[in-house]
């Protein structure tokens, strides 16, 4: 098993095989999280870090539980409890950290970046929890990974992406991720939230909601932040429900057994219909599932590396 | 001039005086604080210090019109003297510092301050431009009569860009009763937002916040408009966009009182050098895209773009070693100008009086101030560039105080081997 990543900083620098790797390896995870004993000793004395300075309960959660079933040690620093507060600079926590000599740092920052910015100054490995509007790696891995349990492949699949593109690290991370597998990636956002020359990362570009969604395999809606209606970007909630949002009139348009998906956490009757939310379609619950199953298949990646070297 | 007068004879240089149209192999003599005599040299005291300058260019002093020193109020990042010392090892003669410092020079007392510190610093001529508005808040006129009267050659808010139009048309009117050059910062501050970088498919893929190439656009056109409505002598800092330039060159051909600049990023490297977020590559305006560069190249060979400026902002590991969106803007640039200049050279943009046009004899016409010519009788303020010679800079090989810049450790060619400010050598490679 060939992988050569020592950081994930974005999907970006991952080729179509390191992402079949990851795959493979969270589907043979899987199993351990349906034990009663839900532990492997894989990753006995290993030191893994979250260093989240964005609110985060699934992505921190999903991380620390990952990394505790394979029994490393875990440790969460919030923004809260941090030295940012007290003036320390973002390479002085992150070097002070690294003195404990931690295998890995998970990062989450609002400043695109600084997954990079660590990296270069810290002798630990790096994954990318998140990174302002750049990219959500293993987001995007645990979408690929539930698109094929559902569809069991991901080529050939057209997946609809809609909502604030522009903002959303997580589009950006599956517009690489789905793109490089094969599938085909309709966009489809108001004008305002699409990000310039989106076209050129490989996605199609949609002039309507019903062009985006008909046919698609799947259909993937992403939340929209309340800041949006100051910028401005759009006139009202209201409105953006009416025109972009998923409910069942825009799922009929999509073949019957499509499958819904969001990132979460979802505003209910905004970008999705409540209906649709808990309609048979939805897999958002399955995304869940399959997220500590893709770090923890990155974490034992990135540290079963180590050990060969 | 008493006989005794120090002298310095430079022998066998390839001479290049474009206000002159001379560019020949000659002799220049320098007795006291002026050029004595150009060509043949057949009087040379026999004190003088002889220098033979053979495979050198020798020029006008270098005026680099866009400088921040950060003196006072910052001078961990820069102060008057490293900054002096740097432009002289660039082979600058002539700097003018631009007013963002703390205090900004809204004020006479602060230009006063400027000017007493480079006397006594006693290197390369400083030039203070003041600031457009008190402050640079965007709201009042500074007292343009006053900071003239103390020494100020322009006025600026750069950085900041005027965004009340009402504000800029009076700034240039009052500017223009005190025959004051008004430098605009043109970028429309809304629609460049929260941005980084240039906008477009890089910013997107490295999902930063960008700056389209029309927030620089629509102000130019403004400021043009406002120019043209006035008569007020206004000069576009740091034109970064191929848009930019194609307004100014429209202009110009209407005969706007209006003159521009570029720096040396803008025609050596495109938002591309971003790569894995490097700060160093963070500046405003930002680096744009391969159109750009080659349209800020044909600007500079056409005459639309009339100097090249280094816009030399220092910066400390504070500001640069941080996340790219808390990254402070720009690079220093008066010890890289010279090569990266010359590379437009050697790749046949423009010839070596062009070159010196842009580096010198231009800034110091549009900023009224002496320097640009080798004729006898000028101020002896006279650079000696070798245009072959091969080196690298590292960080502690810059007298500039800030290390913030990409060209470091990687190949330069052409440097001054020496400076000479009115008669008195301050940055010698020679010996």
């Amino acid at each position: 098993m060939q992988f050569p990543h020592r950081h994930v900083l974005g999907l970006a620098d991952f080729s179509r095989d390191d992402i079949l790797t990851v795959l493979d390896v969270a589907d043979s995870f899987k199993e351990v999280s349906k034990r009663d004993i839900k532990k492997v000793p894989t990753l006995r004395g290993r030191t893994v870090i979250n260093l989240f300075y964005e609110p985060s309960t699934r992505t921190r959660l999903s991380f620390e539980v990952a990394a505790k079933r394979m029994s490393a040690d875990t440790f969460n620093i919030s923004v809260a409890t941090s030295s940012a507060k007290k003036g320390e600079t973002l390479v002085d926590t992150a070097r002070n950290l690294a003195a404990m000599n931690p295998d890995v740092l998970i990062v989450r920052h609002s400043a695109s970046g600084t997954p990079h910015l660590l990296a270069r100054h810290v002798a630990a490995s790096v994954i990318n929890a998140g990174d302002g509007t750049h990219e959500h790696p293993s987001q995007a891995l645990l979408d690929l990974l539930t698109v094929r349990e559902h569809k069991g492949r991901i080529e050939g699949l057209k997946v609809a992406i809609v909502g604030d593109i522009a903002h959303s690290r997580v589009a950006h991370s599956n517009i690489i991720g789905f793109t490089r597998m094969g599938a085909e990636v309709a966009l489809f956002a108001p004008r305002t939230l699409l990000p310039m020359g989106v076209e050129q990362l490989g996605a199609r570009v949609c002039s309507s909601l019903a062009d985006a969604v008909r046919d698609a395999d799947v259909v993937m809606t992403l939340r929209i932040q309340r800041e949006r209606l100051k910028d401005p970007l759009l006139p009202s909630w209201r409105e953006y429900a009416e025109f972009f949002g998923i409910n069942h009139k825009v799922m009929a348009l999509a073949k019957p057994d499509a499958i819904l998906m969001h990132p979460g956490p979802v505003n209910r009757g905004v970008e999705l219909d409540p209906l649709v939310a808990d309609s048979g379609q939805s897999v958002i619950l399955d995304q869940v599932t399959n997220g500590v199953a893709v770090r923890m298949a990155l974490l034992y990646l990135i540290m079963a590396r180590e050990d060969e070297a | 001039m008493s006989g005794e007068a120090p002298a310095i004879l430079l022998r066998n240089g390839r001479i290049i005086d474009p206000v002159a149209g001379r560019d020949q192999r000659g002799d220049l003599l320098v007795v006291g604080s002026t050029i004595a005599a150009v060509g043949a040299v057949d009087n040379t005291p026999a004190t003088a210090r002889v220098l033979d300058v053979d495979g050198c260019w020798v020029v006008p002093g270098l005026v680099d019109m866009h400088v921040h020193l950060r003196e006072p109020g910052e001078e961990y990042k820069e102060d008057i003297e490293s900054g002096c010392r740097a432009a002289a090892a660039g082979g600058f003669t002539a700097v003018a510092c631009m007013p963002n410092t703390k205090p900004v020079n809204d004020c006479k007392a602060v230009t006063t301050y400027i000017l007493e510190r480079a006397r006594a610093v006693g290197c390369v001529r400083v030039y203070p431009v003041a600031a457009i508005s008190k402050g640079a808040k965007g709201q009042e006129l500074a007292e343009y009569g006053e900071l003239r009267h103390a020494g100020a050659v322009a006025v600026s808010d750069d950085g900041l860009p005027v965004m009340n139009s009402q504000l800029m048309r009076r700034a240039l009117e009052y500017a223009a009763t005190f025959d004051l050059l008004v430098i605009s910062h043109a970028e429309d501050a809304a629609l460049a937002a929260a941005g980084v970088m240039n906008e477009g498919v890089t910013s997107t893929r490295l999902g930063l916040h960008g700056i389209p190439s029309a927030a620089e656009t629509v102000m130019v056109y403004r400021d043009l408009a406002l120019a043209e409505l006035t008569g007020g002598r206004l000069h576009i800092a740091h034109v970064s966009t191929a848009e930019a330039v194609a307004c100014i060159r429209r202009a110009k051909e209407r005969g706007a009182p209006v003159t521009a600049e570029t720096a040396p990023h803008y025609f050596t490297l495109t938002e591309e050098a971003v790569g894995a977020y490097d700060t160093n590559a963070k500046m405003n305006p930002p680096l744009r895209t391969p159109a750009d560069v080659a349209a800020i190249r044909q600007g500079l060979a056409d005459g639309t773009l009339d100097a090249i400026a280094t816009d030399h902002a220092p910066h400390s590991v504070l500001e640069k070693e941080v996340e790219f969106d808390r990254a402070a803007n720009g690079i220093v640039g008066l010890e890289t100008a010279l090569p990266l200049s010359l590379e437009l050279v050697r790749q046949g943009v423009l010839d070596p009086s062009g070159l010196v046009r842009l580096l010198s004899c231009n800034p110091a016409r549009i900023l009224g101030v002496a320097g640009g010519s080798l004729a006898a009788g000028a101020p002896a303020d006279i650079t000696v560039i070798d245009p072959e010679a091969s080196y690298t800079l590292g960080p502690a090989d810059l007298f500039s105080k800030g290390k913030n810049s990409p060209f470091l450790n990687r190949p330069l060619q052409g440097r001054a081997v020496l400076t000479v400010v009115n008669g008195a050598i301050r940055h010698d490679l020679l010996c």
